[in-house]
């Protein structure tokens, strides 16, 4: 896997009233991240090479990844792969890439989707759904102390593009 | 091959009558966008303006007013002379009740071919909504160096 085949598809950028080192630690644990992240457990080996999955709140697992790029409290690149049926398959490897900077007395966060293959609106509008809510999220858990309980529909229309290419979704 | 357009998604612990108060209120403006006043009388058809410092930087025609669900406006940046020679591209918000939370759609769009306007608020909107969202919801808003949010 050569990182320069990638090509960002989704890009999200959000200010947080907070230090580059709380940035790192919400993106890095797994308390953390069942707070904002829909419930899902992040487990990470911070190594090059390193494991990086998430577990839904029932424990299963449900992305499955390594560490490509650690750079602590700065930059943290990994495979993100949602462990379904034959979906790396036919659509390639998903990296996700989070990029920390100081901005003022305030953290800049970009979070960036690439994939090494074009792939439709369809598949993508899951992420597009997806990330605005789980960062928006994760902003107000870190400034606020709370995070937002947003309620959101499956990604419906991403389901059946997969499952139109006989990716098993569930 | 899609249209040029941004959309920036955020969710924000208010309520749809606070966050249309501030999108559309000068006073609070003021205090999540650089000091910037937005100014209009509202009505479909008049003028629209945001103010930095006494400094008009951006202008348009107010397109849509439907509290507090949509609001949409023309947009013709003033400063950059690049900026100045294109023609107006248009933001439109669109509020959504989400349980306890709104959702807000900002989508600009409807740019000139390589449009320069398009890399400026790519950097400008998510500081200035993260900013907003902040303020919303902790009483404080964000301090971010304008040249972050594309602003010389």
């Amino acid at each position: 896997m050569n990182i320069d085949d990638f090509k960002p598809a989704i890009v999200y950028t959000i200010y947080i009233a907070s230090t580059p080192e709380q940035v790192w630690q919400a993106l890095t644990s797994a308390e953390f991240s069942r707070k904002y992240f829909f419930g899902n457990a992040v487990e990470v080996d911070l190594r090059v090479g390193g494991a990086y999955i998430m577990r839904t709140p029932d424990g299963s697992l449900h992305i499955n990844g390594e560490v490509i790029e650690c750079d602590p409290p700065r930059k943290l690149t990994v495979t993100f792969n949602v462990n379904w049926p034959a979906l790396i398959e036919k659509l390639g490897p998903t990296l996700v890439t989070y990029q920390i900077e100081p901005a003022g007395d305030a953290v800049r966060l970009t979070m960036t989707e690439s994939h090494d293959r074009p792939l439709s609106d369809d598949i993508l509008s899951g992420g597009r759904q997806g990330w605005p809510a789980i960062l928006s999220s994760l902003k107000s858990l870190l400034e606020t102390g709370a995070p937002l309980a947003v309620k959101m529909a499956p990604p419906q229309r991403m389901l059946e593009a997969l499952k139109a290419m006989g990716i098993g979704t569930p | 091959m899609r249209k040029p357009e941004f959309v920036y998604v955020t969710y924000i612990e208010t309520t749809p009558a606070k966050l249309w108060e501030a999108l559309t209120s000068s006073a609070f403006t003021r205090r999540y966008w650089w000091n910037t006043e937005v100014k209009s009388d509202w009505k479909v058809g008049s003028p629209f303006a945001l103010v930095t410092n006494g400094t008009p930087t951006d202008v348009g025609e107010v397109l849509e007013f439907d509290p507090p669900r949509r609001l949409s406006y023309t947009f013709h940046h003033l400063l950059n002379e690049a900026a100045k020679k294109e023609r107006p591209s248009r933001v439109t918000f669109v509020l959504e009740p989400a349980g306890k939370l709104v959702k807000l759609t900002l989508t600009h769009e409807d740019f000139a071919e390589d449009s320069v306007v398009l890399g400026g608020i790519s950097s400008g909107w998510p500081a200035i909504l993260s900013s907003l969202k902040s303020l919303l919801e902790s009483g404080t808003a964000l301090e971010i160096p304008p040249p972050c949010g594309g602003i010389q």
